[in-house]
């Protein structure tokens, strides 16, 4: 059993971190927003822009479609639920998270999978030109992005001999700096994947409203009103997940160790440091590049899914 | 005989012979169609369960033998029910019970002969999949394995009248005395050539034939059974042979003939052949990642809905093998814990596969009655419609597609966890095919939700495509009845349960592994709800808490955002983007879900499309996307098979006289020669 095992303070980490993530996505996706405007000279909305949304959709009316179907319905709530796992089972102020052992790496990828193809089927169900192409689009960067990242949690998992995230994260911080090669690559191709499974330029763009290069918007048409802000709010947990990913991955120092009280703080305060620097930094890539062609992004993929195998090869050649 | 003495596999001939009863019963009665499909195939559905149960015995217990005074002359039929046969009786009545009971429901439409028969043929295949998993002599196998592929065959062809699926069935019957002559010559090899009495598998297991010997016996029996599986590249009967037949048949043939297969791979590898050499374990593996492929691109530029599912057998089979070429290649360097990991993993996921694959298939049986129709372009909107269908289809699409927390990701999980804990082979070469191995393994689960997607949205989803007619049928098709409904729900619920209690499983799976391997896996944690293969610390998996937290967090937002706010809900017209000319017609159809697959994997794919000009006042796209394999392998050796004997029929001539010299000729060759 789990329970058994559970000391009052990882369950006290473990809700901590639930509350704080749900809470605190929107403020990173308004971040991002904020430094997205600054860099095209505009003053922008500023970092709470995304709860007033999220405020005003929950109040509206829904609408859906005549022909909806209850998976219409449905989708938004396993979205929304699949992501706030997702984001809450990743270490990112402490290791002592007693639901990891629920679901460790390959589950967090099956969750992410869990989502989109709850997403892509919705887009589906009204029918309607958009919607299907979007789910197209969506499974076809997914395809390639989803062993992507298996591969890059792969390479991390052998480095530490686990596929649990406490026990990687945990294996990672310990050591003084050190790069190993094989996560070099790996960090490589997880920067591609985390544009690309969120939407960013320059496989895609959160912000299009031009139809023919929507993927991840095109799905999500027809949505409106507590649905949509379900949907969008479930967006901005689903990036706080992949920078969680990709900090506790690449950069975890700092996080606090099991039971450590003293280095919560310490620990809150590095990781809102990262989340501002990574949330910039994302902004800044988006405003020096362009978006590519559709059948670009397959390419783009596929290279992201070639470094990962490189570096997970490069792990079983030099055992480092 | 008192109860005490009763053993598992008494029980388990009892059902076969009751199984064989009841389809002659069928055959009597065809005049009264309704005892068929109300009274015969519901018992032969818990016939079917009888089975699973006697296999659930025979696990635990230790193997049991018995032989029968039947057969040739000095030659009695020898029976064995181990683990491994008990695991896949399991699998066999699992399977085949949900699927019996849709049948009921199912043949309804049918009367007269062709119920009977089908009775009859139906029941035979059944009894002779069964039988090939108790067989423990060659010949009664052989027996076996032929009833079962004749039997199916006659059930391929259950609509002769169409050419096509008289090609298909010719096809079928074709490749599988093919790979039956392959098995035949490896028992052939393991016997070498000794006393009459080695053709039983006792016989052959104390027989140690040399590496060389032991290798033809492998390559053979792999030849053989990967016909019967649909191993590329001997795969292109499948998907003209399984999506032919009756959807059941379908079902039974993907969900469970395919295993049977898995069953003769394993028997032969690791209880007939003493040793293992570890280039079978390599060639095994890279055979698999080539099906899993292979297949999974395949299905996802299908447009018809069946042959998609037989593509996607297809593939399930590749991770099957990479799940048996593992197994060997740590075995062979004493990696007992890894190798009986990797077994676990290829058992569970036949299990899978049986429960998930067969769910799909009957599903389709109930879309094609509905609808009339197999090609999903023409469909859409089913969900409306057959809402029972949509719904316990969906378990089994998110069940392929290796979603948690239900079974598919499972075995998937296991699979994924023998490749990471692999690092440390003696041989740098394997080393280094294991990562890729593993990558190739995620490309095709990934590709496998493609396919899924596909699959579920184009039939269930969106807007009939029909013609108007047509499209008001459509929304008029009438949901699955209740005999079918049973049956599907059994399946799904096997989708579930085997996707939250992966303790219990592998308990079970133990069994077999211990007997094969001399390991089992265990499970380091304790209770039944914590996975952990190895060690906690190493990797752990909870279905049970991953469903109450995802279903936890779920409910309560929803509970929140109606509480907090509202649930006011309207319904309009869907958005047309400013274009109002939309219509159903401008959906994906299946052909264009799969379009970024067939451009992005192009050179594997022989494509044929004719695109109109600009000026065509009538234009017409057609587009076929064909396998290369087809054209580079098997018409080749068709055309030298026509070669070879039209040099042949040289000899013919009609000529009583010329055929009387022949005679004459040989005669005196052999006269003066021997």
């Amino acid at each position: 059993m789990i329970i058994d095992k559970v000391q009052i303070p990882a369950v006290v980490f473990q809700l901590t971190q639930l509350l704080l993530v749900v809470l605190a996505a929107p403020l990173l996706t308004g971040w991002v927003n904020q430094c997205q405007a600054w860099l095209q000279n505009r003053s922008g909305a500023g970092v709470l822009q995304p709860y007033r949304v999220l405020h005003k959709l929950f109040l509206k009316d829904a609408v859906i479609a005549y022909n909806a179907s209850w998976l219409f319905r449905v989708t938004p709530y396993v979205v929304f639920g699949c992501m706030w796992l997702a984001a809450t089972i990743i270490p990112i102020i402490a290791v002592d998270l007693p639901f990891s052992r629920a679901a460790d790496v390959i589950a967090l990828v099956g969750v992410f999978a869990l989502a989109r193809m709850f997403s892509a089927l919705a887009a589906m169900d009204i029918g309607t030109a958009f919607g299907t192409m979007g789910a197209r689009r969506e499974m076809m960067v997914s395809f390639l992005a989803e062993p992507a990242l298996l591969m890059v949690l792969f390479t991390a998992s052998m480095l530490s001999h686990s596929t649990q995230l406490p026990y990687i994260v945990s294996a990672f911080s310990r050591h003084q700096f050190m790069l190993y090669p094989s996560l070099a690559f790996a960090a490589l191709a997880f920067l591609i994947v985390l544009l690309a499974e969120n939407a960013r330029i320059p496989v895609d763009n959160p912000n299009t409203h031009l139809e023919l290069t929507m993927i991840h918007e095109a799905m999500i048409l027809e949505y409106s009103a507590r649905h949509l802000a379900l949907i969008e709010w479930a967006s901005s947990l689903k990036l706080f997940a992949y920078f969680s990913i990709g900090i506790a991955l690449f950069l975890p120092y700092g996080i606090a160790e099991v039971g450590q009280w003293s280095a919560l703080p310490l620990s809150i305060l590095l990781l809102l440091f990262k989340l501002v620097l990574a949330g910039a930094g994302l902004a800044l890539f988006e405003a020096l590049s362009a978006k590519m062609r559709i059948f670009r992004a397959p390419e783009f993929l596929g290279t992201a899914f070639l470094l990962a195998v490189l570096g997970l090869l490069i792990h079983f050649l030099l055992s480092a | 005989m008192d109860a005490a003495n009763i053993l598992p596999i008494d029980v388990a001939g009892a059902i076969i012979a009751l199984l064989v009863g009841l389809g002659l019963l069928g055959l009597v009665l065809q005049c009264l169609p309704w005892v068929i499909y109300k009274i015969i195939f519901p018992l032969s559905a818990l016939a079917s369960l009888g089975l699973a149960l006697t296999g659930l015995w025979a696990l635990g217990a230790i193997p049991n033998i018995a032989v029968l005074p039947l057969g040739l002359p000095d030659l009695p039929l020898h029976l064995r029910l181990d683990p491994l046969s008990g695991f896949f009786l399991i699998l066999l009545g699992g399977a085949s019970f949900g699927v019996s009971l849709y049948a009921a429901g199912y043949f309804k439409t049918m009367a007269g002969k062709v119920l009977g028969l089908l009775c009859l043929e139906y029941h035979i295949f059944l009894a002779s999949m069964a039988m090939v998993l108790l067989a423990d002599d060659a010949y009664l196998f052989m027996v076996a394995w032929e009833t079962m592929a004749l039997s199916s065959y006659f059930l391929v062809t259950t609509d002769h009248n169409i050419p096509d699926i008289r090609k298909a069935g010719f096809l079928y019957l074709l490749m599988a005395h093919v790979g039956a002559i392959a098995i035949l010559l490896s028992f052939g090899v393991m016997q070498g050539g000794h006393a009459l009495s080695a053709y039983t598998f006792d016989a052959m297991r104390a027989s140690h034939p040399t590496s060389f010997w032991s290798s033809v016996a492998f390559l053979l029996a792999l030849f053989g059974f990967g016909a019967k599986a649909g191993v590329v590249p001997m795969h292109v009967w499948l998907p003209e042979a399984h999506p032919a037949a009756p959807s059941p048949v379908s079902a039974l043939m993907s969900g469970v003939m395919l295993k049977t297969a898995i069953y003769g791979i394993l028997r032969m590898t690791f209880d007939l052949l003493h040793t293992q050499i570890w280039w079978w374990g390599v060639l095994t593996l890279t055979l698999g990642l080539l099906t899993a492929v292979f297949g999974v691109m395949f299905a996802a530029v299908q447009e018809d809905m069946k042959r998609l599912l037989a593509y996607s057998s297809i593939e399930n089979i590749g991770l099957l093998l990479v799940g048996i070429g593992l197994t060997i290649i740590f075995h062979v360097y004493g990696k007992d814990a890894l190798a009986a990991l990797s077994l676990t993993a290829t058992l569970y996921h036949s299990l899978n596969h049986a429960s998930f694959k067969s769910l799909l298939f009957v599903g389709t049986g109930s879309i094609l009655h509905a609808t009339g129709k197999r090609d999903m372009g023409r469909m859409g909107g089913l969900i409306r419609s057959m809402p029972w269908v949509a719904a316990l289809m969906l378990v089994g699409v998110l069940a392929i597609s290796g979603l948690p927390p239900l079974n598919g990701f499972v075995s998937e999980w296991l699979l994924l966890q023998a490749f990471l804990l692999s690092p440390g082979l003696p041989n740098s070469y394997i080393n280094m095919l294991v990562p890729v191995a593993a990558a190739v393994i995620a490309l095709a689960a990934a590709l496998a939700a493609y396919v899924m997607v596909k699959f579920y949205g184009v039939i269930f989803l969106g807007q009939s495509r029909g013609e108007t007619v047509e499209a008001a049928h459509d929304e008029h098709a009438h949901d699955a009845g209740f005999w079918e409904r049973t049956g599907m729900g059994w399946l799904a619920l096997l989708c579930i349960l085997l996707g939250l209690a992966p303790v219990f499983v592998v308990q079970q799976i133990d069994h077999v592994t211990q007997r094969l391997l001399g390991t089992h896996l265990g499970n380091a944690a304790t209770g039944w709800m914590l996975l952990a293969p190895v060690d906690t610390e190493r990797a752990s998996y909870s279905p049970v808490y991953f469903l109450l937290a995802v279903l936890g967090v779920m409910l309560a937002t929803a509970w929140v955002v109606h509480h907090y706010y509202h649930g006011r809900l309207r319904r309009g017209p869907a958005w047309d983007c400013g274009f109002p000319a939309q219509n159903a017609r401008m959906q994906d159809t299946a052909e264009g879900f799969g379009q970024p697959i067939r451009r992005i994997f192009e050179p594997f794919f022989k494509i044929e499309s004719e695109v109109p000009t600009p000026f065509d006042t009538h234009p017409e796209y057609h587009g076929r996307s064909e396998d290369r394999l087809w054209y580079l392998l098997y018409l080749p050796i068709k055309r030298l098979t026509e070669k070879l004997a039209s040099w042949v029929s040289l000899l013919q001539h009609g000529h009583i006289h010329l055929y009387l010299a022949y005679t004459f000729v040989t005669l005196i060759v052999l006269l003066v020669f021997v």
